[in-house]
């Protein structure tokens, strides 16, 4: 599903390089777990995948399904099926959420050369997922998180990504701010959408999330490489010990 | 004191131009508005309140040509139930407007009362437009006053059943219109006025509103789209106790807008809401010069307006909010932003507090940017194209601007024009 080789990628505008060489590969179908020390590189690489400016690729390469995305417009990349529930989902004052939605699921549509949802169709299916989400009937007419609670605005993320559907998912720390219950509804949001056409990448600090979203591979990033890669375990270890023993064990 | 040479030149360069229409009972308000025009000068760029904007082509004794633009479109607001008052190049157009009869409002044009003695809009007319000279001078509004060629006068006595559409066609490249309107809001009547049109080569307009105690008016136009074409308009009004007066402009093109808007909160509980909307694409200058002055109890103002300018356009806003001794409670609210789509466009702002009473809340704020580039990648990373997801960006910004209009109706009407501005420009 998604390929990533040898990726580097520094800051446009700095000398920087915070990716070094990063390669992963997520299959159809698998949820895989990225964790890593504050700074390593996660937001950064969850960004150049879904086409933010500010960063240039120096190296490697990246595909979905085959398809190199680096040179594709953001829209694009969403198009053919790259969704990133931000870490730091972004308020639009005076675009309503709704509107936002239905624009987002019609453009995606229309870029596949699908008919557009009607609007009857649409508020049906959104009312639904919102239910589902604990989302109300007022948050989906306010503007796009203006307002809302930390927690709101990460199922509102997960809203969306249940509206669009991709193919791959991206979880940039999802579970960060978000209470117990919201994190189980935003866990079972991501479950309900597990299928074997779906890959996920899930980026986190704490295997709580990984408690409800039950990971198939878990990666440790850091400084803008991938370290060590294992199975659940390895967020169990991360849990207990942090990242101290593995790193010096990858520098060793 | 004698007015600066160049002033007094220009002034009667103008002035001499023009024919004081034969008056009537208007006749007094006339020559005094003329006088007032003699003294105060046409304004000039020296002229500390037009610092922003040039009004050299309004001043001119020569009206510069403006091509007719054929849109192809319906106008604006055709299609709704409304009593259309046509004026072509500034004259009124009995063939083209409506039966001016409609219950509960009574419409005159201006050329018919001047030949009556005794009118009502004798104690209005120029009245207002007089008491908007201080503290800072309008001449323009002054000169419509004095030689306005045509116009009506409004009388709402109840609630009339539909708006009264003012329509400003434009057919003569060369036109140089006058209109004045006197519009009386009786006590605890109300009533919608809507207008459009590019009305003319060069447009001065002027617009005397007095809404009497617990009235209500509410004024919607739609500066047309010609490209060239100039406008000068004032609107002056006096609010009585619980009366509501919202305005909301939208302009669309046009080589240079200045609309002047004077409010003058008189009676305790009254609301009054100046808003406007602007898209500008290359030669376009438009200004908004607003001057509100609260002169009662717990009475609230706001201002809202957002500019959306590209190619080198300009905007500018010049907002004042006056708290007189004694108006306390007040509430005022002030804010003008522009969206600056390009590096070469700009927006000059001066808004203005001054406030002489101690129990007040008063607020205002101005600011000038790009679209934001988060909301802009946010968008994009949800499937949305670039250009859909700039103007998602920019109706937003425009939208608490269009959030004034009360009806539905219009503001989606509105919002066409806007979205049709947008899609113009992809
Ligand atoms: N636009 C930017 N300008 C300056 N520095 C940046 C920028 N983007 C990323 N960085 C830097 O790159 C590094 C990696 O940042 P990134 O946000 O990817 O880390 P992260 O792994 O997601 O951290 P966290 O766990 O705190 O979310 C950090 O040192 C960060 O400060
Ligand atoms: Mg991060």
């Amino acid at each position: 599903m998604l390929e990533i080789k040898n990726l580097q990628v520094k800051l446009e505008d700095e000398d920087k390089q915070i990716l070094k060489g990063l390669d992963l590969k997520v299959e159809a179908g698998k949820v895989h777990a990225i964790m890593g020390p504050n700074g390593s590189g996660k937001s950064t690489l969850s960004y150049v995948l879904s086409g933010r400016d500010g960063y240039e690729v120096t190296e490697g390469s990246a595909t979905l399904e085959g398809e190199d995305i680096l040179e594709l417009e953001p829209e694009e990349r969403a198009a053919a099926g790259m969704f990133l529930a931000f870490q730091y989902p972004v308020e639009i004052p005076g675009v309503g959420n709704m509107t936002f939605l239905r624009t987002a699921v019609n453009a995606q549509r229309k870029a596949r050369g699908e008919e557009e949802l009607s609007a009857s169709d649409f508020l049906k299916e959104v009312r639904a997922k919102a239910k589902t989400l604990k989302i109300d009937a007022d948050m989906l007419k306010r503007p796009v998180n203006v307002g809302f609670s930390g927690g709101e605005k990460k199922r509102n993320e997960i809203l969306q990504m249940a509206m669009l559907e991709p193919k791959l998912c991206i979880l940039d720390e999802t579970d960060s701010g978000l209470d117990v219950d919201a994190m189980k509804l935003v866990a079972e949001g991501v479950n309900a959408l597990r299928d074997e056409n779906r890959g996920f990448l899930v980026i986190t600090h704490y295997q709580r999330l990984l408690d409800h979203i039950k990971p198939d591979v878990v990666h440790i990033l850091a400084g803008g490489r991938i370290v060590k890669t294992g199975g659940p375990e390895l967020a169990l270890e991360v849990e207990n010990n942090g990242y101290a023993g593995i790193l010096a064990e990858v520098d060793a | 004191m004698a007015l600066p040479e160049a002033k007094q030149t220009a002034t009667e360069a103008r002035l001499a131009a023009l024919e004081l229409p034969e008056g009537g009972c208007l006749k007094a308000a006339r020559q005094a508005a003329l006088s007032r025009v003699q003294t105060m000068g046409l304004p000039s760029r020296r002229d500390e309140y037009w610092k922003y904007t040039r009004p050299d082509t309004l001043t001119a004794a020569e009206v510069s040509k403006a091509a007719v633009f054929e849109t192809g479109e319906a106008p604006m607001f055709d299609g709704f139930d409304r009593l259309k008052v046509v004026f072509v190049d500034g004259v009124f157009d009995a063939d083209a407007s409506d039966d001016l009869s409609l219950e509960g409002i009574s419409i005159e044009r201006i050329a018919d009362i001047c030949e009556k003695d005794i009118h009502w809009a004798k104690d209005l007319y120029g009245v207002l437009e007089a008491r908007g000279q201080t503290p800072v001078q309008r001449p323009l509004a002054a000169l419509n006053t004095a030689f306005a060629t045509d116009g009506v006068v409004i009388h709402v006595t109840g609630t009339p059943s539909k708006p009264v559409n003012l329509v400003y066609r434009h057919a003569d490249e060369a036109s140089d219109a006058i209109l004045h309107h006197v519009i009386k809001v009786d006590s605890g009547a109300s009533a919608t006025i809507l207008e459009n049109g590019p009305a003319a080569a060069r447009f001065n307009k002027c617009m005397e509103i007095d809404v009497a105690d617990g009235g209500a008016l509410h004024v919607v136009r739609a500066q047309g789209r010609d490209h060239e074409r100039r406008a000068a308009t004032h609107m002056f009004a006096r609010l009585g106790t619980e009366s509501v007066f919202k305005s909301f402009t939208l302009t669309v093109n046009g080589v240079l807008t200045r609309n002047e808007a004077v409010v003058e909160l008189t009676g305790d509980d009254a609301v009054a809401h100046i808003a406007g909307a602007c898209v500008g694409d290359g030669d376009f200058h438009h200004d908004d010069t607003v001057f509100i002055t609260h002169d009662a109890v717990n009475c609230e103002s706001r201002q809202v307006f957002k500019k959306v300018l590209r190619n080198g356009a300009t905007g500018v806003f010049q907002g004042k909010i006056l708290v007189k001794e004694g108006a306390q409670k007040t509430d005022g609210y002030q804010i003008s932003q522009s969206l600056l789509l390009d590096d070469d466009s700009q927006f000059l702002a001066k808004p203005e507090l001054e406030i002489y009473a101690d129990d007040v809340a008063c607020s205002h704020g101005s600011t000038s940017g790009a679209i934001d580039e988060e909301g802009l990648f946010y968008l994009r990373s949800r499937g949305v194209p670039k250009a859909e997801a700039t103007d998602l960006m920019t109706l937003a910004f425009l939208a608490e601007a269009v959030d004034e209009i009360e009806d539905a109706d219009v503001a989606g009407a509105i919002i066409e024009r806007l979205e049709g501005w947008l899609a113009r420009r992809h």
